[in-house]
């Protein structure tokens, strides 16, 4: 028998290893030609048990629904009763996230403020203090208490609506602020107190508090500062947070901010933001249990964020048990980040439209995550604030519409009776039976 | 007959034993700066949080003894004396004004305080002068460990010793010490003391009743080896 000398013979196909896959790779020839761990903006990119994972029942003959388009459904979330003489009353429950003017552009955050207040919600400083735009146009602000304490001042401090202490967020838990020199111009260093172009890395503790003890002197501090008229919110990122939110409501907290790791970051590294805290449908029933088993349930507000993209997810938090919930990464995208028409300038910065994460370097072609005046100037705040409002509006009827139908005449009214779970996963950690059966892991163990 | 007292001549007399200090920062912070209420003496402070945070009017008040955290926090032109020691985070985010702490000062004195001068006649513990964005700070004692820690800008005199990795992750502060350091921290180091430098720590040294000479002092700031990432700094940390 002699050998087959047909050109055509059969070659084995190229083969990728699960374990060291293509971007496992690049990631490696990466590290080893600059010496430095990848950073970017955005939260968690893997994939994660999420809201997807659950599913309401709805009504059918043993519950009423309301009806569509006839029947009141409220929306409003009152934030801060507990200690405040001025709570917050807002018209819906979707908050816009702390994001810092440096690491987003001045417009960006002009259009923040104007989008959520023709909504009827709040916007959040963020690691840079308080500019007199957003003020100006948000007609209730958060004002975010860091360790870097940054631009953190009197006035600023008691013209804001609420405070809120930040210890961590979801997609850094135990991290500090990252802004890249790239982003620190002239005005930026100038509120910052920092030498312009530097690599600004914010302390992960603050600086004259530790632990829950110290904290509560610290709230009351800033009540003192503030005649106990605003708010105390306490954010942490979620990742112990049965334990945590106890502590932030024996400190003293008002609201308590639980961020899952899909939240976003300015600029953080890649291992961190994948790598540590666990996602927002882990977190959400053991703070919900947490105030609880204090009684105080309802009484301390618990806002959630951290992925939350359609008003399925909204419903699916309330249900859970959250007061309310923020958005950071859906309301850039709502302003105009990662949108197709600037796919040729995605192209020449190495990417393309719908994975621009490069916020860190300040070269976004939307205008939003940039200091460039040039490039900033691209976005028009009045437009982009009407397409964010427009967002806000349709995450609300969204969370509306499957309120309605649960029979529930508040989105506050969703419960989770009203929820299944599609995967063993999620049934464990929204603590809901999987779809079909009445079986929760875990329970009863 | 409410605690709260006053003549055109005398000082308010503020009893904490009397009233709560609500009262007190309410009365202190709704003060103009036009006031003919100039003087506040504040009794029993027994060691109270708070005290006297977040005033904006240029009064005197003097705080008869003890303070705990966060006395005379974020204050906006007031000189306040504590005739005793200060407890965690004295004058911390100060805008501007006068702290003068008679007694010790527990840790982060003076921590993020943006302006004004802080007086230590003692010691300051750890983390003296933390994040310090443009405040002046004067210990005429010892100051603990960490002290001026990512400093950011402002003056740091220390008349004693310094504890260990004093200036570490230091910005644009300058740090004076007469007595010993223990050690530097990352990215501080030991600079020249220029005509600008002795001129600053001599109106320092002045103002807060300091016998020492300029020349006494050794100037440190940063190396700014730091400011940028790059590998080769890894072992900095």
């Amino acid at each position: 028998m002699t050998e087959d000398s047909s050109p055509h013979i059969p070659q084995t196909r190229p083969r990728y290893s699960a374990t060291f896959d293509p971007g496992t790779i690049s990631e490696i020839q990466r590290a080893a030609a600059t010496g430095i761990y990848d950073i970017r903006g955005g939260g968690a990119k893997r994939k994660l048990p999420h809201f997807d994972d659950l599913l309401f029942l709805g009504a059918s003959v043993s519950r009423y629904p309301l009806e569509g388009y006839r029947e009141r459904c409220g929306t409003d979330v009152v934030l801060g009763t507990r200690f405040a003489k001025k709570p917050i009353h807002l018209k819906i429950p979707v908050t816009i996230a702390g994001m810092s003017f440096g690491a987003l552009s001045g417009n960006a955050k002009e259009a923040l403020g104007r989008g959520a207040t023709a909504v009827g919600t709040s916007t959040t400083t963020g690691d840079g203090g308080m500019t007199p735009e957003e003020r100006g146009h948000s007609q209730t602000l958060v004002y975010q208490y860091l360790p870097s304490r940054y631009g953190m001042n009197l006035t600023d401090l008691r013209r804001a609506d609420a405070i809120e202490v930040v210890v961590g967020q979801g997609a850094k838990p135990g991290g500090g602020g990252m802004l890249l020199g790239q982003k620190i111009s002239p005005r930026v260093a100038r509120m910052r107190n920092l030498p312009e172009g530097i690599d600004q890395r914010s302390a992960c503790r603050h600086p004259d508090w530790t632990g829950p003890d110290d904290l509560e002197i610290k709230i009351l501090e800033l009540r003192e500062l503030t005649g106990w008229e605003k708010p105390i919110y306490v954010k942490i990122g979620a990742s112990r947070p049965y334990y945590d939110i106890a502590l932030a409501v024996k400190a003293g907290a008002d609201v308590v901010v639980l961020d899952g790791m899909q939240g976003g970051t300015a600029a953080t590294q890649d291992v961190f933001i994948e790598h540590v805290g666990i996602p927002i449908l882990a977190a959400i029933r053991p703070a919900v249990q947490s105030l609880q088993d204090m009684g105080m349930h309802r009484k301390v507000q618990l806002i959630v964020s951290g992925g939350i993209r359609t008003g399925a997810d909204v419903a699916k938090a309330l249900a859970l048990g959250a007061d309310a919930v923020a958005i950071g990464t859906a309301a850039l995208i709502a302003l105009g980040d990662n949108a197709p028409e600037l796919e040729a300038e995605y192209q020449k910065l190495g990417t393309t439209a719908g994975a621009y994460d490069d916020w860190h370097e300040g070269r976004d072609p939307a205008g939003i995550t940039t200091q460039d005046p040039v490039l900033a100037a691209r976005l028009d705040p009045v437009k982009a604030a009407r397409r964010l409002a427009n967002y806000l509006s349709v995450l609300t009827l969204e969370a509306q519409t499957i309120a309605r139908a649960c029979g529930k005449s508040h989105v506050h009214n969703l419960e989770p009776e009203d929820l299944v779970a599609l995967t063993m996963e999620a049934a464990a950690m929204a603590q809901v039976p999987l779809a079909g059966t009445n079986w929760i892991p875990g329970r009863n163990f | 007959m409410s605690a709260l007292q006053k003549t055109l001549l005398d000082a308010v007399i503020f009893d904490l034993a009397q009233e709560e200090l609500r009262s007190l920062n309410a009365a202190l912070q709704g003060l103009e700066d036009k006031t003919n209420r100039t003087e506040w003496n504040v009794l029993n402070p027994r060691g109270a949080h708070a005290i006297a945070v977040g005033v904006t009017a240029t009064v005197s008040i003097t705080i008869a003894g003890h303070a705990g955290y966060y006395c005379a926090g974020m204050n906006d032109g007031a000189s306040i004396t504590i005739q005793g020691n200060a407890g965690t985070g004295v004058a911390e985010n100060m805008m501007s004004g006068l702290v003068h702490v008679k007694g010790d000062a527990s840790q982060s004195a003076g921590a993020t305080a943006h302006g004004g001068l802080l007086i230590i006649d003692g010691n300051a513990a750890a983390r003296c002068g933390i994040s310090m964005k443009g405040v002046d700070i004067v210990v005429k004692g010892n100051a603990g460990h960490m002290s001026a820690f990512m400093a950011q800008s402002g003056n740091l005199v220390i008349c004693g010793d310094a504890g260990e990795a004093l200036g570490d992750s230091l910005y644009e502060a300058r740090l004076f010490v007469k007595g010993e350091v223990k050690s530097l921290g990352a990215d501080c180091e030991v600079k020249e003391m220029s005509a600008e430098d002795k001129e600053i720590l001599a109106g320092l040294l002045e103002q807060a009743g300091c016998s020492e000479k300029p020349e006494e002092f050794t100037r440190y700031g940063s190396a700014r080896k730091l400011y940028h990432f790059h590998v080769d700094n890894a072992g900095a940390y």
